[in-house]
């Protein structure tokens, strides 16, 4: 095999290819992440709809495939043959290329996401930075859509939009200043924007930040928590899409495969800015509690995890494939159910390999993570009503962006109390003195 | 309009008038084809940004010409027509109209009937409040109790199936009493759906009342005063939730009213949310008036002695009576045919969405749409 493929194979390797400077293998993981996170869209698309029917006390999908679950690629198929409409008066490249911005915007994040310590495309020194400057270029995206469809709502929805996303991205970066701060508080004094060096300095300080400096941590969380929502234009800040007032919003005169750009450009930065909560907050890819659950029996235990899930995933499949009615019309149904229980036990089944299972370990715990978030939003969508455009301007500068600041410098002093202390018994000693 | 109300000029949609300074104002046509108007209500709004200059209602898009077809049909012939006005509160539409040509007639129905309206109008009173509660959630973004309320008005439109077939548009009386006497098991059904009901209200109650961003979205929205509600001739909830203890069912009892124990719940503020309360006190005072009614149903007939083909004597009459939306009064001339020489209905909604200009002026673009909930109008009503 060529060098170029082997090298980074080495045992000895500790960084991602984009340190390393193996484009071949940098290539591979971009198509990796690239194909995951369509993938996890995918099925983002179909969990919400059942999740929130649920909710809801109704069924969701439940006619294309077994409970629904080919759903997505019908409607993927549906959408892409949809005739392309572009309305007359449409300033048609901007509206051509709006969407292109988004994904864009919204899959450059993906660089620096850290999956693993080495399971990340490329770790840049300045990685959150080039994560909240990178996705916030997609607010662009959405004034293009909104201006370019030279109509009323779509306008409407672009300038609240904008002004959301601007609003928010200041007490996002207030809170993210206050997790950077954490990161210093080690014996060099220096602090980190890396990715994967903030969920390093989380490891060295056996903390993760939602837990540190109580309860300023998770303040700072909260705050992001808030922010990241509202960022991502989800209820109850789906304002520049408010179905009632706005029809979609930006989106209104995008139809098919287009349309489809921008849910795909939605749910993608749903994910991206909730890697970001995990890494700054929750400790990335490492696992829960490893201080409370500590030592070998609880590393072991908590290495079945991956399989485990997959193996109740299955059980579960397996479990409907037995309720399913008995007709011989359900036949293809049920055997297409129980052939996802198979596919989800072989999966356990790979997970539970030696070789496999140390290596997903970290990808396996960030995930999860994600999936949290991903319920929190939907959750959010089935219980809230939605903000009203001043009240959410009213949330964003009044409440978050002072919380945020006093959090950053409770954070400081804290962080500082020492020398502080010191500087103060200084300064009366001093005046003592005179 | 009377000079002490809040003056509202009409809007101005004339473009050429325009200056260079009124650059920034935006006319926005809302419907008929979307998402939150109900139906096929247009409105037109001038907007400054988001904030609401003044709009107008285009209405018609529904209009089926129901008063004109009054009068080239039998008194009976027309029953059913009423249904398809305010087809979520038909039953309350039809007893409006029944009660109406029954004074024309000079005839009673029996108390039996009349309890058996009561018991019904109640229902539907809720059901209409429940559909209320769940489009007007959704309008505001909570979509959840959309899919409660519909959950648990199916159990009254079962009711209503069971007892004369229909779910929507029932017809469920006639003029003179009621049709069809009361199925078997129709008062444990009834017993069994109020004892089902009474906690769901309060699940509803739980996901809006104290909710931080509905009580935000919904107070001193579409503030209505007392005065003005009574000059533009708004009625029912929306009136007592601007204070007004006014419900025709008390101050001039209609079918068994007079017979029951129950409150007319008011608000103070006038503004959505009071709104709000006022209608979910409502659907409480509703479960109290069903109890009372079916424990003390009497037994007797259901048909007051009408002849097969009505020719009531020459005059005319105003009879109205507290529907679900407001007052809902019905004017008939007879001219001693077979048929009405005209009809007139005066519908809730129709009255009531003339308020919106007046309730949405500087408001923002939200708020029309909360508002347009709030005044819970049918546009097959509106329109008829």
């Amino acid at each position: 095999m060529p060098s170029f493929i082997t090298s980074y194979l080495d045992k000895n390797i500790h960084v991602t290819p984009g340190q390393y400077g193996s484009p071949f293998w940098a290539l591979v993981y971009i198509l990796v992440v690239f194909g995951g996170v369509s993938l996890a869209v995918v099925c983002m698309n179909w969990l919400e709809r059942k999740i929130l029917a649920h909710m809801q006390i109704r069924l969701g999908p439940m006619r294309v495939g077994p409970h629904g679950l080919l759903q997505p690629i019908a409607d993927a198929i549906k959408l892409i043959l949809k005739e392309d409409i572009i309305p007359e008066g449409a300033d048609r490249f901007v509206f051509w290329i709006a969407p292109m911005i988004i994904l864009l915007a919204v899959f450059s994040v993906y660089t620096v996401v850290p999956f693993g310590p080495t399971h990340a495309i490329t770790d840049m020194n300045i990685g959150i930075l080039f994560m909240l400057g990178v996705s916030s270029l997609g607010v662009l995206g959405i004034v293009m859509a909104g201006w370019a469809s030279n109509s009323h709502y779509p306008l409407l929805g672009a300038l609240r939009s904008s002004a959301q996303m601007v609003s928010y991205e200041v007490a996002m970066g207030l809170a993210v200043i206050s997790a950077v701060l954490m990161t210093s508080l080690n014996a060099e004094g220096t602090g980190t924007l890396s990715m994967i060096g903030i969920v390093q300095a989380q490891y060295a300080q056996h903390v993760w930040f939602i837990f540190k400096f109580f309860p300023l941590g998770l303040i700072a969380f909260f705050i992001f928590a808030v922010a990241m929502v509202a960022e991502t234009n989800r209820a109850p800040f789906d304002l520049p899409e408010a179905e009632s007032e706005l029809t979609a919003g930006f989106h209104t005169e995008y139809s098919g495969l287009r349309w489809s750009l921008f849910m795909l450009g939605e749910y993608a930065a749903m994910i991206a800015v909730s890697s970001i909560a995990i890494t700054l907050w929750l400790g990335g890819w490492m696992r829960p509690f490893p201080n409370l659950l500590s030592g070998p029996t609880w590393d072991l235990a908590f290495s079945f995890f991956p399989a485990l899930t997959f193996f109740g995933l299955a059980g579960m499949t397996f479990y409907s494939t037995m309720r399913m009615p008995k007709h011989s019309y359900f036949r293809v149904q049920t055997i297409g159910l129980g052939a996802f229980g198979a596919v989800f036990a072989l999966i356990g089944l790979i997970l539970l390999l030696p070789g496999v299972n140390g290596r997903v370990q970290d990808i396996y715990w960030f995930i999860f993570k994600i999936a949290v978030f991903m319920y929190l939003y939907i959750w959010y969508r089935g219980t809230f009503p939605r903000y009203r455009f001043d009240q959410l301007m009213k949330v964003g500068w009044k409440i978050l962006l002072p919380m945020g600041i006093g959090v950053l410098m409770l954070t400081g002093i804290v962080a500082l109390r020492t020398e502080l202390w010191d500087f103060m018994h200084e300064a009366i000693r001093r005046l003592v003195h005179v | 309009m009377t000079d002490s109300t809040s003056s509202v000029s009409p809007l101005d949609l004339d473009e050429s008038k325009k200056t260079f300074l009124d650059a920034n104002e935006l006319i926005l046509n809302m419907g008929p084809q979307h998402p939150a108007t109900h139906g096929v209500l247009r409105v037109i709004l001038r907007l400054d940004g988001e904030k609401v200059l003044g709009l107008e209602c285009v209405i018609g898009y529904l209009h089926r010409g129901v008063e004109k077809i009054a009068e080239h049909r039998t008194y009976t012939m027309f029953n059913p027509y009423v249904d398809r006005m305010d087809y979520v509160a038909a039953v309350s539409n039809g007893l409006g109209y029944c009660e109406a040509v029954e004074k024309l007639l000079n005839v009673e129905a029996p108390p039996r009937a009349n309890y058996i309206r009561v018991i019904l109008t109640e229902l539907n009173r809720l059901a209409s409040h429940q559909l209320w509660l769940g489009t007007h959630a959704l309008d505001i973004g909570a979509m959840t109790p959309l899919f409660y309320t519909f959950r648990d008005r199916e159990e009254i439109l079962k009711i209503f199936e069971k007892y004369c077939g229909a779910r929507l548009t029932t017809h469920a009386f006639r003029i003179g009493g009621c049709q069809y006497e009361t199925y078997e098991g129709f008062e444990k059904d009834v017993k069994k759906f109020v004892a089902f009901v009474a906690p769901k209200i309060d699940e509803y109650e739980e996901l809006l009342t104290t909710n931080r961003i509905w009580v935000e979205r919904t107070k001193n929205v579409g503030t209505i005063s007392a005065k003005d509600c009574i000059a533009y001739g708004v009625t029912g909830p929306v009136l007592r939730a601007s204070g007004v203890k006014w419900d025709i069912r008390k101050a001039q009892p209609y079918a068994a009213y007079s017979k029951f124990d129950f409150e007319v719940p008011t608000g103070q503020n006038g503004d959505t949310y009071d709104r709000y309360l006022v209608r979910m006190a409502e659907m409480r005072q509703s479960l109290r008036i069903i109890q009372q009614a079916i424990d003390g149903i009497p037994e007797g007939p259901i048909m007051a002695k009408v002849s097969k083909v009505m020719k009531p004597p020459v005059g005319e009459i105003y009879h109205s009576i507290e529907a679900p939306k407001g007052e809902l009064g019905y004017f008939i001339v007879s001219d001693g045919s077979t048929q009405p020489y005209r009809v007139r209905v005066r519908p809730p909604s129709f009255v009531n969405l003339q308020a919106l200009d007046l309730m949405c002026r500087g408001q923002l673009v939200a708020d029309v749409i909360a508002v347009i909930g709030t005044l819970d109008i049918v546009l097959g009503e509106v329109d008829r």
